[in-house]
C-alpha cells in the first residue's frame, strides 16, 4: 500500500480527501529505480477542476508511455488543505508517489485562465521553490508553463523558468532528452535553461529583457545575447490523426466538473469571432480522423467506465464528417448505456435530430451565443449568427418540445451603443414571442423559459480586439443595469430571466491579459495579501487587488483603459502564434467597418496560418 | 438473476465515501463489461443496491450490494473480471446468486462486527478488558443519542450482541441498519465513561469484520449465505 503524505487525522477532517490521495482508476504507478527523469503535471485549481481538462490527460498519458519518464499530478490544495500544509509544514506532494514536489525534475503548470496566476505562487510556496526563476537551484524542479495564457507570458515571466508556447504533443521529447544530456555533462541549471530555450517553441524568460517608454508603453524586448531567439514560434501538431491520444484516461473518485469520456474532434476553428483568442491561437483547423475518433471512443469508454462522453472542439458542427461520428456513437453508447452529449453544437434542423435522440427535451436546453444584440454589433465581432438563424432554429426547437433556451452575450464589447444593449432584450423577446406564436396553447405543457446571461469583454492578445480599450467599472455596472431594464421593459419579460458576472474581476483579468512584466510585482504583492483562488468569487478580494497595485505603483487604466495605437509594441510581440499582426490589425479595421470576414472554409484570408502547411490551410474552399 | 457481491475496501480506500463508492462500482460494471440490468426510461442506470453505508474513515471485510444481471458465467469468472479492473484497496471477495424472492441486501442488515483499536498517540489508559467485563455485568448501558429532534436515549445492551477484547482491540458485533443503528464509537464512549474519559473523533481506527442478516432461525448470518454459489 503507498503511504499518503497527509496524515490519517488531516484526512478525516477536510473536505473531500479524495482529492488528495491519489491511486484513481488509470493513473500511473511506476518504480522510481527505474526511470531517469520525473514531471509533474500540474492545474492550478482545485481537483475537480484540474481533472476535468483533456489537455493534462494527452500529456499525461504521453510522458508515461515513455519508459524513462514519471509523470504525476498535483492541483491546487483548497483552502482548508493549504492551511494544514502550512501550519503542520507539510510539502506539497505529488498524488501517485505522494513525493515533495521540490524532488522532481520538472514541475509543468497548465495556464488555461489568468485569474489562476496567484494559484501557481500557491503551489511554488507550498511545494518550497523559490518564487523567481533566478533563486532557483538544481535542488528546485524546472518550472515550465503552457497553455492559452503562455501567449503572454510576461505578467508571469519571473516565476518561470521556462514556457512551452503551442501544443505540448512536438517538443518535449527534445527538451526532457537536453536535459538528461546536461544533467550528465553536469552543466549548470542557467545554461540548461538558455539551450532550451533554443528549441522551437520555448521560451526562456529569464535571458530576455523589456525596455519602456517614458509613458510606460513597451519600447523594446532584447535577449541576453545573439544566440537566443527573438521570436518564439508556436508548436503545433501537424497530423491530429497519427499522435498522443490518451487510451486510458484518469478516472476520478470524486464527481468533477468533467465527469465523463472526452473525445476532441478537432483543433481550431474556421469562425474567426474578433474578441475570441482561441479561434486565433489554435489556427489552422485540423480535423481528426473518422477512423481514429471512433477507435479512441470506443477504447476511452472501456478503459474508464464512464456513462457519458462528450465532443469536444470550438465549433462541433463544423467538423465535416459529424453525421458520420454520431451515428457511429449513437448506436455504440445505446448498446452500452452510455450518454452522448453535444457542446458547442449549432441549432439547425439536423442537431435538433441528434439532439432529439440523445437526450431527454424535457430536461435539455438549446444554447445560442449571440453574444451580442445587434446584426451591426455581430458584425463587428465577425459572429456570423444572424437573428433569423436564431429565431428558425428556436422555431423548430419548439416544435420539437423544448422550452428553455439559454443565450449568452457579452457587454463591453468595441463600439457598443445602448441600441446594442436593447438589442439583446429584443430578441430575447421575440424568441419568446417565436414561442407563443408557434405552440398553441393547449400544447404548452411547460412554460417558455429564456435565461439571458452577460459577462464582460475583456481583450486578450493575438485577438484583432487585442488594442480595444475597457471600461471603468461604473460603466460595466451601467451596462449590466441597461440590459436589466431593458429586458424588464419587454412584452415577454416574465418569461426572461437574467444573469451577469461581476465587474471588479474583470478589470483585473483584463490587466493581467495584457499585462507586461511589471505585473509579477503585483501578483506577488497580492499573493502575499492573502489572494489565491481568485477565480473563485467568494474568494476574490478586490481590495486587496486594488492596495497591491497602488503599493507597486501600477495603474490599473493603463492596460485596461488605454486605447493602444496601431504601431505599439506589444509585451507578447515577440510570439509568433501563426496569424500575422498584420492580419490582426486588417481585422481590427474591418471590425471598426463593420465588415464581416468570411471563414476559413468560404476563402483563405491569409491570416498567416497556412505556414504550417497543414489542415484547412491545405483544402479548397468555397465551402459552406 | 439477482447476485450479491461481496467486497473488502480497505488501505487509501477509507477515504472514498458511501457514493462515490456507488459510483465507482457502476463505471467498474462498464470497465469489467458486466451484463447489468438497466431500467427502463430516458436515463437507464444500473440496477444495483448496497447494503449498509460505511463512514468514511473505516475500513472494511464485509461490504455487500445486490445487482440484477441479464446473464453471468460463473461466480468465479465475474469476481476475477471485476478485481481486474478494481483500484487499488477494492477487492471482490465473494458472488452468490440469490434465490427468488431474497430480501434486499439493505433490508437484510441486521448487524455489522467490528475491531476497534485505539489510534497511535490518542491512548487515554483505558483498561479495557475490565471495561468489557463491566459492560457484560451490568444489566443497563444506556446511551444518550442526539437526534434532529433532540436527544433519544437507547440501551446499548440490548443491541450489543457481542463484545470481547483482545490483542489490544476490542471486537464486537452490534445492530446495525434502520431499526436500530448502534456505531461501534457509541460503544467505545460506553467503556471510557466507566473512566470518566471522553473520546475524542479520531480517537479510534475501526475495521467492519462483516455484515450480518438473520437466518430463518433467528441466528446472525453474513450477507452472503442468502445466496448460493454458482
Amino acid at each position: 500500500m503507498r503511504t499518503l503524505a497527509l496524515p490519517e487525522e488531516i484526512l478525516l477532517t477536510i473536505e473531500k480527501p479524495a482529492r488528495y490521495i491519489g491511486g484513481e482508476v488509470n493513473s500511473v504507478m511506476k518504480d522510481r529505480s527505474k526511470i531517469d527523469l520525473r514531471f509533474c503535471m500540474c492545474f492550478p485549481d482545485v481537483y475537480e477542476i484540474g481533472m476535468s481538462h483533456l489537455g493534462i490527460q494527452i500529456l499525461y498519458d504521453m510522458f508515461n508511455r515513455w519508459e524513462d519518464v514519471w509523470c504525476e499530478r498535483v492541483y491546487s490544495p483548497w483552502i482548508d488543505a493549504d492551511q494544514v500544509l502550512r501550519e503542520k509544514k507539510i510539502p506539497l506532494f505529488a498524488l501517485e508517489s505522494q513525493d515533495p514536489i521540490r524532488d522532481f525534475d520538472f514541475l509543468g503548470i497548465t495556464l488555461q485562465y489568468e485569474m489562476c496566476y496567484t494559484n501557481v505562487l500557491q503551489i511554488l510556496d507550498l511545494s518550497r521553490i523559490p518564487f523567481f526563476s533566478t533563486e532557483r537551484t538544481w535542488e528546485h524542479p524546472i518550472v515550465i508553463g503552457g497553455g492559452p495564457c503562455v501567449y503572454n507570458p510576461e505578467p508571469i515571466a519571473p516565476f518561470f523558468d521556462l514556457f512551452y508556447i503551442g501544443e505540448g504533443e512536438t517538443m518535449y521529447r527534445r527538451l526532457l532528452d537536453l536535459y538528461k544530456e546536461m544533467r550528465r555533462m553536469g552543466a549548470d541549471r542557467t545554461s540548461f535553461l538558455r539551450e532550451a530555450g533554443k528549441l522551437p517553441g520555448i521560451y526562456a524568460p529569464q535571458f530576455y529583457t523589456p525596455h519602456y517608454h517614458e509613458d510606460g508603453t513597451l519600447s523594446g524586448f532584447t535577449a541576453e545575447d545573439d544566440s537566443m531567439p527573438l521570436t518564439i514560434r508556436k508548436e503545433l501538431v501537424t497530423d491530429v490523426s497519427s499522435t498522443y491520444y490518451p487510451q486510458k484516461p484518469v478516472v476520478p473518485f470524486i464527481k468533477c466538473t468533467q465527469d465523463r469520456v472526452v473525445l476532441e474532434i478537432q483543433r481550431g476553428c474556421i469562425r474567426g469571432c474578433r474578441f475570441c483568442q482561441a479561434g486565433q491561437l489554435y489556427r489552422p483547423v485540423r480535423e481528426r480522423s473518422l477512423s481514429m475518433l471512433k477507435e479512441q471512443a470506443i477504447q476511452m469508454i472501456d478503459s474508464t467506465g464512464h456513462e457519458e462522453i462528450s465532443l469536444s472542439s470550438l465549433s462541433s458542427s463544423d467538423y465535416s464528417k459529424l453525421p458520420e461520428l454520431l451515428q457511429y456513437l449513437i448506436e455504440e453508447c445505446a448498446e452500452r448505456k452510455v450518454n452522448i452529449s453535444l457542446p458547442s453544437l449549432r441549432i439547425d434542423a439536423f442537431s435538433l435530430d441528434v439532439m432529439s435522440k440523445i437526450q431527454d427535451i424535457k430536461k435539455s436546453s438549446l444554447t445560442f451565443a449571440p453574444e451580442a444584440g445587434t446584426q451591426r454589433l455581430r458584425n463587428v465581432i465577425n459572429k456570423g449568427l444572424t437573428k433569423e438563424v436564431i429565431l428558425n432554429g428556436a422555431i423548430e426547437a419548439f416544435k420539437g418540445g423544448w422550452t428553455r433556451v439559454k443565450l449568452y452575450f457579452m457587454l463591453g464589447l468595441p463600439t457598443e451603443t445602448e441600441a446594442d444593449i436593447r438589442g439583446i432584450a429584443e430578441l430575447a423577446n421575440e424568441i419568446a414571442a417565436a414561442f407563443f406564436e408557434t405552440v398553441p396553447k393547449q400544447q404548452r405543457r411547460e412554460k417558455i423559459q429564456i435565461v439571458v446571461s452577460t459577462s464582460f469583454f475583456i481583450p486578450k492578445p493575438f485577438t484583432p480586439f487585442q488594442w480595444a480599450p475597457m471600461y471603468p467599472k461604473e460603466t460595466y455596472i451601467e451596462k449590466a443595469y441597461a440590459t436589466r431594464k431593458a429586458i424588464s421593459e419587454q412584452l415577454n419579460q416574465r418569461s426572461i430571466k437574467y444573469n451577469w458576472h461581476e465587474a471588479d474581476v474583470s478589470l483585473i483579468e483584463g490587466v493581467l491579459a495584457r499585462g507586461d512584466r511589471r505585473v509579477a510585482g503585483v501578483l506577488l504583492n497580492a499573493y502575499r495579501r492573502g489572494c489565491f483562488f481568485d477565480a473563485w468569487s467568494e474568494y476574490y478580494h478586490h481590495e486587496e487587488w486594488l492596495a497591491a497595485f497602488e503599493e507597486c505603483g501600477l495603474s490599473i487604466d493603463f492596460y485596461t483603459m488605454r486605447e493602444r495605437k496601431l504601431d505599439e509594441l506589444f509585451p507578447w510581440d515577440f510570439i509568433d502564434c501563426g496569424v500575422t499582426k498584420q492580419f490582426l490589425k486588417q481585422e481590427w479595421e474591418r471590425a471598426m467597418a463593420e465588415e464581416i470576414t468570411p471563414n476559413c472554409k468560404q476563402k483563405c484570408n491569409a491570416c498567416g496560418a497556412a505556414r504550417y502547411g497543414c489542415g484547412i490551410c491545405m483544402e479548397p474552399k468555397g465551402g459552406a | 438473476m439477482k447476485l450479491r457481491v461481496k467486497f473488502s475496501k480497505n488501505g487509501c480506500m477509507k477515504f472514498i465515501g458511501h457514493l462515490d463508492v456507488m459510483r465507482y462500482f457502476q463505471k467498474a460494471m462498464r470497465r469489467a463489461h458486466v451484463d447489468i440490468a438497466y431500467s427502463t426510461g430516458f436515463s437507464p442506470h444500473q440496477i444495483m443496491s448496497f447494503a449498509s453505508p460505511l463512514s468514511i474513515g473505516l475500513t472494511s471485510d464485509g461490504e455487500y450490494f445486490d445487482m440484477e444481471v441479464n446473464a453471468a458465467e460463473s461466480a468465479e469468472e465475474l469476481k476475477t473480471r471485476l478485481n481486474a479492473v478494481m483500484a487499488e484497496g477494492i477487492v471482490v471477495t465473494d458472488i452468490r446468486r440469490l434465490p427468488e424472492g431474497a430480501k434486499n441486501a439493505m433490508a437484510s442488515v441486521a448487524a455489522a462486527g467490528y475491531i476497534v483499536r485505539v489510534r497511535e498517540g490518542f491512548e487515554q489508559g483505558v483498561p479495557f478488558a475490565e471495561a468489557v467485563e463491566r459492560f457484560q455485568k451490568e444489566a443497563h448501558a444506556y446511551y444518550v443519542k442526539q437526534t434532529k429532534k433532540g436527544e433519544t436515549t437507547l440501551d446499548l445492551k440490548e443491541g450489543v450482541h457481542t463484545l470481547s477484547f483482545d490483542q489490544n482491540a476490542v471486537t464486537m458485533m452490534i445492530d446495525t441498519g434502520s431499526s436500530r443503528n448502534i456505531k461501534p464509537e457509541m460503544v467505545m464512549e460506553c467503556l471510557y465513561s466507566y473512566y470518566g474519559k471522553q473520546r475524542g473523533d479520531f480517537d479510534f481506527v475501526i475495521h467492519r469484520t462483516e455484515t450480518y442478516g438473520r437466518a430463518d432461525n433467528g441466528a446472525f448470518v453474513p450477507l452472503s449465505e442468502a445466496g448460493e454459489v454458482f
